[in-house]
This record gives structure tokens, sequence and C-alpha cells, in this order.
């Protein structure tokens, strides 16, 4: 499922001029954006909205969702629409309530995932006077946002509704805030939906250039050793299939982004997998040995980039992007085709020549065979070591015939699940990977849940990420929900331990982490769980989690010192990477063959 | 090199705001910013001197494209404009060097517009190159103060930019709400 452009569905609501109060104005809105279930929390500005809540809440047209801190409110509604390609709403109160969103929100804008948070504000006659929980959230939240509004009229707030809709969905998606004052949610006025959205200069899906993807298409007939780098954007545009055409008539390996995983299935025979800082070797060296690299709906962020003078040196470089700002903004390509992926792939398609790509692609195998003998998964199972449970992870939920959904945290344990889980299909890992915020995992997987309660969803978290928004395990239960949960838990702040190993001299500052008792913690919240500590126990936890309705919580104490691998220093070619240790070498990496 | 660039905005409250805020958030080297009313009223216009080569230019204009209130965004700097700075002035005098002063502003075809005893202020109007010089010969009589607008520009003739006529919907929609609010801008 994902965000590609369609025409505005009718929602059945009558959108002519009607009375309405500001606080009504606001469900009403939703409910012709076709929105159902919203993230909140209450406060003294948002209380008229909440107030007018009751009758929707009552006849089940609107569900509100309370969460245990506002950050996870904006998290929740970016993993909802992370997983149901449309706008993930979430609304809470002025001051705190909405500061505390602004994680949230960059989270989802760095992303590209269409959020509405919607803000009460202290009444008009008292903005700039520093009244009670006021603060300037319009000025706080700019830079993390799409778009926002301050709505001080109430014959403005149905046209501003709509518009946050348009823009946070239109394009390239974002996140739009809108900030209510308080009498303007008490007054009433005139409710009206019917009308057009015009927003000169605001263009969100440019028209492409058939001379582009003609050039496009010339340089890649043209190549010997061509590569596809496919990104987020072919998931947003839902282009996962035609991307698989072109893969397959032109014989084109593929290399993804962390947001791009699953664009092409990581079985086939021609995806390489992520590339960038933990990307495989094998991928890492294509970019550099290609001599045409096509970007597709990516934005040649540095962790994929590495140097960026030493980036792809070899090679000819076509920007497939809808943004236009993101062409030559770090890397300038000599073929850039401006325009939606569900227009453009389409025209390129054609164009392309049937091709093999023989050479190439056996010496990227060969490539890959040396990766797989000199430094991939060879496990010590003595020891429980992430890659191992991240590995069994994904065979326990090949199994299940229900739509998997994975939600990684950020660190160690969200660059082996992207390195150890095989994912099919494109939208089934929810990860913050521009933002790379903390404590995304547990409320993200929430979002999702909600939004397809039979879809299995798993949150899989280190212990540092899953301590900074633990509280929402209440918001599990409340919401009674099937989440499972994996606690990556190694005892330190990993990510940021492995760079203090390896850049710092293994002074580890501020790392070592205490963690509660994870199976009593979760039996506070009266979630069932279990610690495992050896990996004899890992499959058949894993069993016992799929087995048990409701939610399940699993604690995997870990080897503490484990690193991740590959891995390219900051500031350095995406060629030049420190491999995984010999077998044998520390790491509980050993000759031992693993068990699967 | 120095770019001209001409933005058109809506005149919306915080437009200022995001317009600079992308700007310094991006990191990019604005020489000068001035914001005036434009021909259409309820759209503002903004003349921006951009120090840095073609490709940050170019990465200015598509940042500020994506800014939701600017309505339109060009690059003028290789059309032939009318490049035009204000500045006022205050220079220190004495009886024996006010003559010279007020000879040197009318060379420049400046205007003596506030004449004290210690004191006199020179409006200069032309391009920054004329100010700066006329600013340069000023200086050793001692400037007290002054005020430059930065850079404004309107290009030549057959040369103006190739802008979109505004669509007024927008305005109808709110006019309709609110009876009169943003206005009709036909």
């Amino acid at each position: 499922m994902a965000l590609a452009k369609r025409e505005p569905e009718d929602s059945g609501y009558d959108l002519g001029p009607q009375e309405f109060t500001g606080s009504q104005m606001i469900w009403e809105s939703l409910l012709r954006e076709g929105v159902r279930i919203v993230f909140g929390h209450p406060g003294g500005a948002i209380l008229p909205a909440y107030d007018a809540l009751a009758e929707y809440e009552a006849d089940g047209r609107i569900h509100h969702v309370l969460v245990r801190h506002e950050q996870c409110a904006a998290h929740m509604a970016d993993g909802f629409a992370r997983a149901t390609g449309d706008v993930g709403v979430c609304i809470v109160t002025s001051g705190p309530g909405a500061t505390n969103l602004v994680t949230g929100l960059a989270t989802a804008q760095m992303d590209s995932v269409p959020v509405v948070a919607i803000t009460g504000q202290v009444p008009t006659n008292l903005l700039g006077t520093d009244a009670f929980q006021e603060s300037d959230v319009v000025g706080v939240s700019q830079p993390v946002c799409k778009h926002n509004y301050l709505v001080t009229d109430i014959a403005e707030l149905p046209l501003v509704m709509k518009e946050a809709f348009y823009i946070a969905r239109e394009g390239r998606p974002g996140v739009v805030l809108v900030d209510i004052c308080k009498d303007v949610q008490i007054e009433s006025g005139t409710f009206r939906y019917d009308f057009e959205i015009s927003l000169p200069g605001f263009e969100p899906w440019p028209e492409y250039s058939p001379e582009a993807v003609q050039d496009a298409a010339d340089l890649l007939n043209k190549s010997e050793r061509p590569l596809i780098l496919a990104g987020h954007g072919v998931h947003l545009s839902n282009t996962s299939e035609e991307l698989l055409q072109l893969v397959e008539k032109a014989g084109i390996p593929v290399v993804t982004t962390l947001l791009g995983t699953g664009n092409i299935p990581e079985t086939h025979p021609l995806s390489l997998g992520m590339g960038g800082m933990h990307g495989e070797a094998f991928a890492n060296r294509a970019v550099q040995a290609c001599d045409v690299l096509i970007a597709m709906g990516m934005r040649f962020d540095d962790r994929i980039t590495g140097r960026l003078d030493r980036f792809a040196a070899n090679a000819k470089i076509i920007h497939f992007e809808l943004d236009k700002a993101e062409v030559g903004k770090n890397i300038v390509p000599d073929v850039a085709v401006v325009g939606d992926l569900a227009d453009t792939l389409p025209a390129y398609l054609p164009l392309v020549e049937d091709r093999r790509h023989q050479e190439w692609v056996d010496t990227l195998n060969e490539w890959r065979s040396e990766t797989d003998e000199a430094d991939i998964i060879q496990f010590e199972v003595e020891e429980l070591i992430p890659p191992y449970v991240i590995r069994q992870l994904w065979h326990a939920t090949e199994r299940t015939d229900k739509r998997v959904i994975v939600v990684t945290d950020v660190g160690q344990h969200q660059m082996w699940e992207s390195q150890y889980y095989i994912h099919e299909q494109a939208g089934m890992l929810l990860t913050s990977g521009g933002l790379g915020t903390m404590g995304y995992a547990l409320p993200a997987a929430l979002g999702a849940q909600m939004s397809d309660p039979g879809a299995l969803v798993w949150c899989v978290a280190g212990d540092g990420g899953f301590q900074m928004t633990l509280q929402e395990l209440a918001t599990i239960q409340q919401e009674k929900l099937p989440v499972k949960i994996a606690i990556i838990n190694n005892g330190f702040l990993g990510m940021v331990r492995q760079w203090q190993q390896i850049f710092y001299d293994k002074r580890y500052v501020g790392t070592p982490i205490l963690s509660p008792d994870y199976v009593k913690l979760a039996d506070a919240y009266d979630i069932p769980a279990a610690a495992v500590r050896h990996p004899s126990e890992v499959v058949s936890v894993l069993e016992q989690a799929h087995a048990t309705d409701g939610p399940f919580l699993v604690d995997f104490q870990v080897k503490e010192e484990v690193n991740v691998y590959p891995m390219v220093a900051p500031g350095a070619a995406v060629d030049e990477l420190i491999r995984r240790p010999k077998p044998g070498h520390v790491q509980g990496y050993s000759g031992v063959q693993p068990s699967w | 090199m120095q770019y001209t660039l001409v933005a058109w905005m809506r005149d919306k409250p915080g437009v200022l705001n995001r317009v600079s805020g992308m700007l310094r958030r991006r990191n990019f080297n604005i020489d000068s910013l001035q914001v005036s009313h434009s021909e259409t009223p309820g759209i503002s216009r903004m003349t921006f001197v951009v120090d840095g080569d073609e490709r940050v230019a170019d990465q200015v204009v598509k940042q500020l494209r994506k800014v939701v209130d600017v309505t339109a965004v060009e690059d003028i700097t290789e059309r032939l404009a009318i490049l035009r700075e204000l500045a006022l002035i205050r220079v220190r005098t004495t009886p024996a060097t006010r003559g010279e002063i007020m000879q040197f502003a009318e060379i420049y075809r400046a205007q003596i517009v506030d004449v004290n005893a210690e004191n006199l202020v020179v409006q200069a109007v032309g391009t920054e190159d004329k100010v700066d010089s006329l600013i340069d010969l000023l200086r050793p009589f001692g400037i007290e103060e002054m005020v430059r607008t930065g850079r404004v520009a309107l290009c030549r003739g057959d040369e103006r930019p190739k802008r979109k006529k505004q669509p007024t919907s927008i305005f109808k929609a709110a006019a309709s709400l609110n009876g009169s609010g943003h206005g009709d801008q036909e």
C-alpha cells in the first residue's frame, strides 16, 4: 500500500454550507478526508475540540487513541501513515503538548511521510503574551514541516483544514501542522468543504520531460555495467512492479537505500540488498564499479553516498525524482528525470533495450560469493548474537500468511534487521531513516497495528531506544493490540558504543545502559513476556509469541559487544569499508556454520 | 558570483519568516534581501542577492519554490534589468567641508535631504557599486549613521520574467467563506 497519485474519494459527507462550531469543523473535516483514527492527548487549549469529539466517538465515526506522551502521537500517526499510505493524524494541546510533538513531526517529514498535526493554541486575545501553556508552535515547527498554519479566524478554518490534507498528501508527502486558537474552536461559523484548492506556485506533480526519459534510455542502452539505486520514492509512488519489469527487461542489478528496502524482493537474483554505511561490501563495490547509476526516488543521503566526491566516480548518473530540489542538491546528475515514477517508469520501460549484462552480473555474483566466504553470517551459535535473532525472526514470520510489518528503532539492531531479515516487498519495514529517532519503533508499531489489526506487527528495538518510549505499553493494552515486541538487549547504547570502540579508543562514555527486568515490566502492564539468553531458546519463544493472542514481549539478552559490519567510516568512500572480522576473532563470529 | 533572484509570495503573516528561516536552515549565503508590495494586491515581492556558484543559486531557487506560500521565483541574473539601491547617509560636516560634500553628492546625482549645523543627510540612489563608491568618498568626512535598502530589481521591457497570471480562486474561496477576508484579487 503506498501513496500514489489519486483522485480524492467521495467521503459521502455533505460538502455544502452548514453551521458548526470550530471544534466540530475539525472533526467534520477529518471525516471528509477519510480519517477514522486519530492519536492524541488532550489539554486546556484543545479541550473544546475534545468536548466535541464525544459525539463522533459515541457513534463510532472517529476513534481517538489516547497516547502517554505527545511525541508518540506523532510517531503513531507516522506508523499509521506508512502502513496505509494515507495521512496519519495526531491532535494535542498547546505549549508542551505541541513542543513534545516536534521530534515525531521531524521524523515523519525527513522520511516524506504524510502527517497532519492539529494543535490547540491559547485564545487569540492572549497570543504573544507568554500566556500559560503558550508556545510559538508555528515558529517552532516550521523547519520540520512541509507547511503549517495558525488559525485565528473561524472563517479560514475549513479552507485551512482542506489545504493541510492536500499539501500533506500531494507530491512528495510531508507534515502539515494546524495550530488552532481556543476561541476559534468555541465560535460558530459556516462550514463548507466544496471549494477547489488553488495554491499558485505549489507544483506537487511536475510534468516529466519525454526528452529526459529518452536521454536516460540512451545512456542505459549504451551501458555495460548499469546499477539501480532505489529509494523510498519507489514505495511512495507504488511502482515496485514497474521497477521489477525494468530490472528484468534490461538486466540491471538493484541496490536499495534503507527506506527503499524491499523495493524488489531481496530473494531476487538481481537484488544486492542495502548499500551505504552498513551495506554489504559487494553492494557498495557495485556502486563504485558501475558505469551508469540510475537513482530512483532517493536523495543521495550521506549514509548512502559516503564521501561524495568519490561516490560512483566511474558512473554517469541518472536521477529519477519527484522533488526538483533534490536534483543537484548533493549529486549533480548527468540526466535528471523529474516527475512521478508512476509516470516516468512506464514511459522509460519501452525505450530500454532487452539486455542481460551477463558479464557484469557474473562479476557481482563473484564478489557476492567472496563476501559470503569472507565475512557474512557465520554465527557462533554457542552465544546469543543479534544477527542470529534477526534471522530467526525472519524464519518465524516467513511461515505466517498474515501481512508482516517489521518496525525497527534506531541503532545496531536496525542495521542488523536490514541486513539479516529478508524483505520480500516494499513497505514491510517501517523505520526512521532520515532523522534516526530512537524511541520510534514502539509507537510506530502501534500506529501500524491500529491501521491493520490483522497484520503481524513486530516491533524490534534496542534496550536504549525502547526505554525512550516504553510508556506506550499502556496504550497497547488500552487498545488491545497484538503487537509483538523484540528487545535486542545488549546493555549498551550499541551503535554509539561501536563508534567509541572504533573511533574513540574504546572509551565507553555514557553508553553502558541499565535496563529494568523487561519481563516484570511487561507483567505490570499485563503483557505476556519471556527472556531469552541462549540461542537454543529463540525459535520456541518466537513460536510462543506468535501463538499468543494479543501482545507479547521478548527480551533477547544478547552478547554485549557485537558490532555491525561491514561499516563505512563517516567521510570515507563507500568502498573503503571495515569488513567483518575473520572467523575465530572477536565479535561472536566463528567458523561454525549456522544451524539454518 | 552574485545572483539576483526575485520571488513572489502570498502576503500572509510569517511568510518572511518562512523564507528567511529556510535560507538560514539550508546555510545559504544571502547578501541582501528586500521585501515590498508587488503590483498585485495580496502578493509580496522579494529581491535576493545570493553569493555563490551556479549550483547554489539553482538550489536557492528550487528551495524557494518549495515554500508553499511562494507563488513564483525567477533568477534574473542573466536578464537586462534595472538594479537599484537607495542609501541614506548622515555625514559629519564643518563649515569647511560642507561644500565639498555637497559637490560629491551632486556628481553622484545624490540629494541632500536634511541639513543641520553638524551634519547633513545624503540620499543616494543607484547600483550598489555607485552607492559603494559614494560612501567611500564620504567616509573620510565621518559617516555618523547609514541605512541601505539592499538591491531591488526590475527587468527591462521584453526581459520581464514570464510569470503565469496568478489564479484567483483561492481568494475567492476564502472571500466566499468570510464575506470579505482576503479580498477579491481581480
